[in-house]
């Protein structure tokens, strides 16, 4: 079975964000850029899958600039088999999902896993418009994984505890921070990567419409926290929680 | 707690932009090495050091090794870092793809080295030793004796060290007393006591095998009389095709050193009792062998004093961002706090600068004669090779002392940023100068390197090491000096360079009449040689950097800094060089003159 596992490349985690003073968006220039953390996640389970003998391929895509390759040899040092570059910068959701579609289809995936979101954008939507168009069952933020005959249990996170969900094949699933610990890459690893295949598609190849459709306005830096006010009672405290913030 | 990020900008500006290491690896056939291979190598190298054994650095010298019963545990989390870092493959970075090592050039070595030292100095020891056995075993062994361990010690489930020191012998090796008898079967006994024994017992390894001294019988006296042994810790034996730790050889250790610094190294006395070793290479050669390995030893250390400056500056930026105290002369900047930022103030910015030219400095200095190393085991012309290796043999004791001794004053100038505060254990600071101490000690003391220098290096083949380094500065100064635009780089660097060559001149005219006049100018002479080194590297830095910055734009910033920082080099640290030359130039008498009861 050959599993398609996703990865964006996004500015680091680590790195302080910058809006452009002009408001079109957020500063790039010279930030150090890497691999969606979900989305390591998500390799890391599809390796896991791999060396436990379940699978047989997994095939790291990315949609981006040619700098991508970078962030898919960072799969392929993880484990992932070989990689699939989809030249297109700046695609939205929808976009992304038709192209991993045309894929999927392409490689005979039966089963996609996906981070739960990107940190850049935070959309948490590829997964789920992934699972629409192809009609496949669908198990969101998942925090464990099982691959049975045929079918996959998984169990997911949600509010007020845990749901566990078992799906038909081929299936799509979207990663939460605790579905595992992804590893370091090994030295001997990340030389493999090198030399293992990385094709490079475009959306026409594909056949997919990837123009944006949607229209940024304006960036702007979240507003600063104001500083805190110490209470004199338990009392004054609901009563702020109650009338000025009205969150009780 | 002190954080450290691997300064990986600062590693491609010198391996990319400065010494283009990927045109020089393509020319030496390393054609895996090139340069997004190497800097997905050395990021995920970063992430490692940063996140897996950076946090156990306090934490280990907090509780330091410890001894029961023969036993030697080292502290919490060691064991399990070191397996990943084991499993990793990183133990193996240059080690011969036949004992499945990886093959990388020596100069990405240095870059790991000087993560592995900045995150926990400690730590880096036990697989440095490893490093250590494996190029002696690998330059000197027998082929069975490179089968049978070399696999083992590039994987890392074993480890190596090096027993040299005795406690009547330290510098002088000659003094040598343990003996190794032959055994009649091609194996001898050797019985002995080694101290100081770096990684000498711990619980990291299966097996760890010993690079022992030794006499055999009717040796010559003196350093003419020493021949190197294997002993390994368990005899290796073949079960079912593969090598393992078999039964117990008669090498213990009696005790382990409390020390200042580096207190998650284990330090030990080991006691050999008719142990089993292996002659390692010739009888009586014991010393060649150490020697061809002693240029990788010594820069690996000079590279601790590098990454430990490394990781002093880093954080004592951060707290000169972050400490408010005082306002600026020049008027209040933080308007909105009740005092300014410690950075604001002149004497807090040189305290940071002179760190900061001497770690970015002293790295590119560093990278290239590591570059070396790849030169003079890859290149395909014999000429080449030579260049490399006299180069090499020139500048290892320079570094070695230099960027000990720079690198402790780094760690301490850092930790004065810091206020009382540095001075507090948990902060984490005084670490860093503690550890950073015996980098000036082990591997050939420092005033030990300087009469190498004067006394070995400068005369070689008349001079010839000397010519490789005097040439391509000579070379450079020509070049660029009509460049207006670099006259303030150029012109301080030509001046300093012409002061060296007068000062080599006198050491080696009054070292021929008396050679205490060598002696007397050797640790001024190595200093002085290694701040014209470092101010060549800012030199060319900054002629990189200025062009750099017109062609992109976009990185100005950090280009920007690069020539700030060359300016400061030059004004401000090189100058130093004159104090240097006028004690030299004052001969030996003021020290000679003195009786010993008149001290
Ligand atoms: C933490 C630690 C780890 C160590 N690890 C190892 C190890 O793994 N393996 C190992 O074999 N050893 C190890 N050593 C030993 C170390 O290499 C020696 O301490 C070092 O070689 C100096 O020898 P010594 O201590 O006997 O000093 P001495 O040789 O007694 O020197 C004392 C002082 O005299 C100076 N001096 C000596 N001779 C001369 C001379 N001819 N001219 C000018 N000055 C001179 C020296 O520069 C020094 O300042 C370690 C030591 C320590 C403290
Ligand atoms: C072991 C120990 C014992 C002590 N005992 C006592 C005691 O008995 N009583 C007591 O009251 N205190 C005591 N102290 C506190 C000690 O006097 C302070 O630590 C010292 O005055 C420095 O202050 P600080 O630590 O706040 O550093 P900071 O004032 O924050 O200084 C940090 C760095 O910034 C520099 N800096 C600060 N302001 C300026 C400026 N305007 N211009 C240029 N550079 C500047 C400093 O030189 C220093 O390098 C003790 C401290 C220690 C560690």
């Amino acid at each position: 079975m050959r599993v398609l596992v996703p990865v964006k490349r996004v500015i680091d985690y680590n790195v302080k964000i910058r809006v452009k003073p002009d408001g079109s968006g957020v500063d790039m220039a010279n930030v150090k850029m890497s691999m969606n953390p979900f989305d390591e996640i998500a390799i890391e389970e599809a390796v896991r899958l791999k060396e436990k003998g379940q699978i047989t391929e997994v095939i790291a895509v990315s949609v981006g600039p040619a700098q991508a390759q970078e962030t898919i040899r960072t799969a392929l040092a993880i484990g992932a088999d070989r990689g699939i570059l989809v030249t297109q910068e700046g695609a939205e959701p929808l976009a992304v999902a038709k192209l991993l579609k045309a894929l999927v289809e392409k490689e005979g995936a039966e089963l996609v896993i996906l981070g739960k979101q990107a940190i850049d954008d935070d959309s948490n939507q590829t997964g789920q418009m992934l699972a629409a168009l192809l009609g496949w069952g669908q198990a969101t933020f998942a925090s464990k994984v099982e691959l049975g005959d045929g079918k996959i249990t998984v169990t997911r996170e949600v509010d007020g505890g845990l749901e566990t969900d078992e799906l038909k094949l081929p299936a799509i699933v979207t990663t939460d921070l605790r579905l595992n610990e992804p590893r370091y890459a090994s030295l001997p690893n990340i030389m493999k990567a090198k030399k293992k295949q990385l094709d490079t598609v475009s959306a026409a190849d594909l056949g997919v419409d990837a123009t944006p459709r949607l229209k940024t306005l304006k960036v702007v830096e979240p507003p600063k926290r104001g500083a805190g006010v110490k209470v004199a009672s338990v009392q004054e405290l609901v009563d702020k929680l109650k009338n000025e913030a009205k969150v009780i | 707690m002190p954080t450290y990020t691997a300064p990986l900008d600062n590693f491609r500006f010198v391996l990319n932009d400065v010494l283009q290491v990927g045109d020089v690896f393509a020319r030496l056939g390393l054609t895996e090495a090139t340069p997004d291979l190497l800097d997905a190598v050395i990021e995920e190298a970063g992430k490692f050091c940063e996140n897996e054994i950076q946090p156990l650095n306090l934490s280990g010298d907090t509780d330091g090794c410890t001894f029961e019963n023969g036993v030697v545990r080292t502290p919490k989390g060691f064991k399990e870092a070191y397996d990943k870092f084991r499993e990793g493959g990183w133990i193996g970075l240059t080690a011969d793809p036949a004992y499945g090592g990886q093959g990388l050039p020596h100069t990405v070595s240095s870059v790991l080295d000087e993560m592995v030292s900045a995150a926990n100095t400690s730590f880096g020891m036990y697989p440095g030793l490893s490093g250590g056995a494996y190029r002696a075993i690998s330059q000197h062994g027998s082929q069975e004796q490179k089968d049978l361990y070399l696999p083992q010690l590039t994987d890392g489930i074993w480890s190596g060290t090096m027993c040299l020191t005795e406690p009547q012998c330290g510098t002088d090796l000659g003094l040598i007393r343990t003996k190794a008898v032959p055994d009649g079967d091609g194996t001898y006994k050797v019985t002995g006591t080694k101290i100081f024994i770096s990684a000498g017992e711990h619980d990291l390894t299966e097996n760890i095998i010993h690079l022992v001294l030794a006499r055999l019988p009717e040796a010559p006296a003196g350093i003419r009389g020493i021949s190197l042994f294997i002993v390994p810790k368990f005899l290796p034996r073949a079960e079912n095709g593969a090598t393992v730790a078999g039964p117990r050889n008669a090498i213990a250790c009696g005790s382990i050193e409390h020390k200042m610094g580096i207190r998650a190294s284990s330090t030990c006395v080991m006691n050999l009792d008719d142990a089993t070793g292996w002659l390692i290479g010739e009888p009586n050669k014991g010393m060649r062998a150490m020697f061809t390995m002693m240029n990788a030893a010594r820069l690996g250390v000079a590279i601790q004093g590098l990454g430990l400056a490394e990781v002093a500056y880093q954080n004592a930026l951060a707290y000169a961002k972050d400490r408010i105290q005082g306002r600026a002369l020049t008027g209040a900047q933080a308007l909105d706090k009740a005092a300014d930022p410690i950075i604001v103030h002149p004497d807090v910015r040189k305290n940071l600068l002179t760190v900061k030219s001497f770690v970015e400095g002293a790295r590119a200095l560093g990278l290239w004669v590591s570059l070396q190393l790849d030169i003079e085991e890859h290149a395909t012309d014999p000429k080449e090779r030579e260049a490399a290796n006299d180069l090499l043999a020139l500048m290892t004791p320079i570094l070695k002392s230099y960027f000990t001794d720079a690198g402790f004053e780094a760690t301490n100038t850092s930790m004065q940023v810091w206020g009382g505060h540095g001075y507090i254990h948990e902060n984490g600071v005084e670490q860093f100068v503690r550890d950073a101490r015996i980098t000036q000690i082990y591997e050939g003391a420092n005033g030990v390197q300087a009469l190498d220098l004067v006394g070995r290096k400068l005369p070689a083949n008349m001079g010839r090491s000397l010519r490789r380094f005097f040439h391509p500065v000579a070379h450079f100064l020509e070049e660029n000096q009509t460049d207006a635009e670099l006259g303030e780089f150029v012109s301080p660097l030509a001046k300093a360079f012409g002061k060296l060559q007068q000062a080599t001149g006198f050491i080696a005219q009054k070292g021929l009449v008396n050679p205490n006049e060598a002696a007397a100018a050797s640790s001024s002479y190595l200093r002085m040689f290694a701040l014209v080194a470092i101010g060549f590297m800012w030199a060319r830095m900054a002629k990189v950097a200025k062009a750099r910055a017109a062609e992109s734009g976009v990185r100005a910033a950090f280009y920007d800094s690069k020539v700030k920082t060359a300016r400061f080099f030059m004004t401000k640290i090189l100058p130093e060089t004159e104090q240097h030359f006028r004690a030299i130039m004052a001969g030996a008498k003021p020290l000679m003159d003195f009786g010993v009861e008149e001290f």
